[in-house]
């Protein structure tokens, strides 16, 4: 069977800022009825790719194709009424307006009204929100809605413009899998209407799955593009990064019979969890997963006093230690890397330097309390080096690194700290599968020197291949314990639907 | 799709409430009235209505347009100068060059027109430069009061041209007793705006557009409003409603004295902060604003009644802004911290 014809071609894009190529001879097309996925390392030229077929970006050269007509440039209005949409990250959508505005009011907008009728705007949206067959309360405000939802009100929203080809930025980053599989389904019907969608996805795995064709960008060039049952796992990853990484590597051993160096003993939070026991070996990597608001998030939060536990108790090194707050929970020696590193995790406009000495002046600073300059400088390059920071200077802002780099700084200010217990939150959310890699490689080697290692995470993939073992939490209690031989993603995902 | 039921368990209650806490507002308005009525039997009277209606006809109009400028995200603190400068200017150019000096209506159309060439300077500004709101109207404040003394003049002037002179003597209602109270006919105008504003806001895609770019600028340009235009609207239009509002105050004061009005910004920005506008932009109501307005003149009315000294009431207004705003405070973070718990594990 041909191929049928794209509803979309962009052909020779080129792009530079400045000295920088995004983009070089860049082609791209969407065909009605599949799924088209864009693979590549953060800074590959995705986004910009994006941007330029949304209109928000004007390319240096080359054509964009689309409904037999041929533009050197689109305006974002004229992308829009072309039937082009992009759902980004965040879903741009107003949290103040109603689920029925957010929907309606963006169709209307687009066909130029001057005059709302709330009842044109309501009929929009709910036709819209029938067409994925989901439903959800129109006059409720966005802001009071989970994420899950907001992504389906953002579909609808396209859809509701007549989209005919749909960019999705990293749709599942912020959804569960239960989530995922329900979006996946979204996305299944879509294709049988004969929209045309485009997945930027770092998680493999859904790539492979849910696309009929990949193409992968490198340093803004095209590395590789056809038919994904062409490629596996390897090849791709091998076209992103240009080496071949081997993500799955089994766990070493731990010794056991030492004196464990975290040790949480019926821990509980009043309506948020209970009952939480469990413990941490020197040397041990341990996974604690669970479902969006089983209370994962809270048990690391409660470890690192943020929102103290009010039942149970904490040992560290065999000692019993209060955790009231942060403060409390550093002196301890436990460490906390943040899920949302953007906001809690990195002083964004600081530079990186800076970044990775603010969680240890105080054992940088010497007579008047003042911080040792040579002290410090040498902190900065260590853990930069350790770390394999990639920057031009440790003096630029964080701001002007990549996701994955952000992440290694975050993770560079506790590193300089040398905590007893590291806990992270969703470490590799939104970092580049190359980056990835090597963040989870330097974690455990901070775990072979002998640092207790919990890593909050609904990515089962990634729990399996470097932890020792896995915790599974549901509505708010420790219900399974996976180790060893049992320890693989089947295992982890049964007992997370159960 | 959905029912009634889904909103939540109490509707008639969360419908009396209001979606900006009106109801709440009416009901302390309520309260307020009781307790002042039964301290001072005297407030229970025509002539309290009728002074707390004709003290809030020109804060009214001055309140939707500070209105809109906070539900887009912004503050506006140069609204007073701009009413100041087109009232006090009116009267000035009537009388020099005797142009429709015999017609209000012409004196109206002249405030509105210089009230929009005013908000020119802060739309240019706002959407054009990007700048801060709060940084942007102060110094125009002071650039628009300024400019005023300089060239249009210092002095008070007592003598009215023809037309505004009848119309500020053109009273709707006239109470009598030991003294006699009246009310404007002004209030006409005053009351057609409020129902102006609010259709603006909830018909047309301008107004719908306010709230989109103050819950998220960013989201609003990428779902195709046009950003900028709005925002020139929004300071073009308070500014043309600060002209009008001041031209009502000097006519209905019957003395234009070009040191007025500006300093009167704490009372406006209380009554629509308490209104239930979100000074963090993205929600308010014209019924609120007009509850916030009433509310605020009601309490220096009973002020005065009970004797407290005018220092005391600027004060009492204080202290009612930092309240609104500390609820509002108060209540986003409690839904935040409840989103979050839906959304827990999620980056942002």
């Amino acid at each position: 069977m041909a191929p049928a014809e794209p509803l979309l071609a962009a052909t020779g894009i080129s792009k530079h800022f400045g000295g920088v190529v995004a983009l070089a001879d860049v082609s791209f097309d969407v065909r009605p009825g599949e799924v088209h996925c864009l693979a590549g390392e953060n800074g590959s030229g995705k986004s910009t790719l994006i941007k330029v077929i949304a209109g928000v970006v004007a390319p240096d050269a080359g054509t964009i194709g689309i409904g037999g007509e041929l533009f050197h440039h689109l305006t974002p209005r004229q992308a829009i009424g072309l039937g082009i949409e992009v759902i980004f990250q965040d879903f741009s959508l107003f949290p103040n307006l109603t689920v029925a505005e957010n929907i309606g009011l963006a169709a209307q907008v687009a066909d130029r009204r001057k005059v709302v009728r709330p009842r044109v705007v309501r009929r929009i949206a709910a036709e819209a929100l029938e067409r994925i067959g989901v439903r959800i309360d129109l006059d409720a405000r966005v802001e009071d809605l989970p994420v899950a939802d907001r992504q389906l009100i953002a579909i609808s929203r396209a859809l509701a413009r007549d989209a005919q080809i749909i960019f999705m930025d990293e749709p599942t980053t912020a959804l569960t899998w239960r989530e995922v599989e329900a979006l996946f389904r979204v996305v299944e019907s879509l294709k049988e209407r004969g929209v045309g969608l485009v997945f930027v996805s770092h998680k493999l795995e859904e790539v492979l799955r849910i696309s009929e064709r990949i193409t992968v960008l490198r340093n803004g060039v095209v590395a590789v593009t056809g038919d994904v049952t062409r490629f596996d796992r390897a090849a791709i990853v091998k076209a992103m990064t240009g080496r071949a990484v081997t993500d799955a590597r089994p766990a070493e051993s731990v010794r056991s019979s030492e004196q464990p160096l975290l040790e949480v003993e019926g821990l509980g939070l009043q309506g948020r969890f209970k009952d939480v026991t469990f413990s941490v070996q020197p040397g041990e990597v341990v996974g604690v997963t669970g479902l969006l608001g089983s209370g994962r998030s809270e048990i690391a939060e409660a470890l690192f006093g943020v929102t103290p536990a009010d039942a149970g108790s904490v040992s560290v090194d065999g000692r019993p230690v209060r955790l009231r707050s942060p403060q409390d929970a550093i002196k301890a020696g436990i460490g906390y890397v943040p899920g949302d590193r953007l906001t809690q995790g990195v002083f964004l406009d600081q530079s990186i330097g800076r970044n990775i000495i603010a969680g240890s002046l105080d054992r940088l600073v010497g007579k008047l309390d003042l911080v040792r300059p040579g002290l410090a400088q040498r902190t900065v390059d260590e853990t930069a080096t350790g770390l394999r920071i990639k920057m031009s200077s440790a003096d630029a802002p964080v701001r002007s690194l990549s996701g994955g780099n952000q992440q290694r700084v975050a993770l560079g200010k506790w590193l300089a700290r040398d905590p007893h217990v590291l806990i992270l939150n969703s470490p590799t959310v939104g970092v580049d599968i190359g980056s990835k890699h090597e963040i989870l490689e330097l974690l455990q080697a901070k775990s072979r020197d002998g640092m207790g290692i919990v890593i909050i995470s609904d990515d089962v993939p990634e729990l399996v291949a470097i932890c020792h073992r896995v915790l599974v939490v549901r509505q708010g209690r420790l219900v399974g314990e996976l180790s060893g031989e049992q320890l693989t993603e089947e295992t982890v995902l049964r007992e997370l639907a159960a | 799709m959905t029912t009634a039921s889904d909103a939540g368990q109490r509707p008639w209650l969360s419908r009396l409430r209001g979606s900006n806490n009106e109801g709440i507002l009416a009901l302390t308005i309520l309260v307020l009235c009781v307790g002042v009525g039964v301290v001072e039997p005297s407030f229970w009277s025509v002539r309290t209505m009728l002074n707390v209606a004709s003290n809030s006809m020109t804060n009214v109009i001055f309140a939707m347009g500070v209105l809109i400028v906070i539900i887009s995200g912004g503050i506006d603190v140069s609204f007073m100068a701009i009413g100041i400068f087109c009232g006090y200017s009116v009267i000035v150019l009537t009388n020099e060059t005797g142009f429709g000096a015999s017609s209000a209506p012409v004196g109206f159309v002249l405030a509105a027109v210089i009230g929009v060439a005013l908000g020119v300077l802060n739309a240019a500004a706002i959407a054009g430069l990007h700048l801060p709101t709060l940084i942007v109207t102060l110094g125009t404040q002071g650039i628009i009061r300024g400019a005023m003394l300089a060239y249009v003049g210092s002095k008070v002037i007592p003598d009215y041209p023809e037309g505004l002179d009848k119309l500020s003597t053109n009273y709707l209602v006239t109470a009598t007793g030991t003294s006699s109270t009246r009310l404007s006919v002004l209030i006409v105008p005053a009351v057609l705006i409020c129902v102006l504003v609010s259709l603006l806001l909830r018909y047309t895609m301008v107004g719908r557009g306010i709230y989109a770019v103050g819950g998220d600028a960013e989201s609003a340009r990428r779902a195709g409003f046009p950003v900028v235009g709005i925002q020139f609207f929004i300071y073009l239009f308070a500014g043309l409603l600060a002209g009008v509002a001041g031209l009502i105050h000097v006519t209905r004061v019957r003395l234009a004295n070009p040191y007025e009005l500006v300093g009167g910004e704490l009372d406006v920005i209380a009554a629509v902060v308490l209104g239930g506008a979100s000074i963090f932009g993205g929600k308010g109501s014209v019924s609120g604003t007009v509850l916030g307005v009433v509310l605020i003149s009601l309490i220096r009315n009973s002020l005065i009644l009970l004797g407290v000294p005018g220092s005391w009431q600027r004060a009492a207004v204080g202290l009612l802004l930092i309240v609104g705003v500390g609820a509002q405070a108060l209540s986003a973070r409690s839904r935040r911290t409840s989103a979050d718990l839906v959304a827990e594990g999620a980056p942002a």
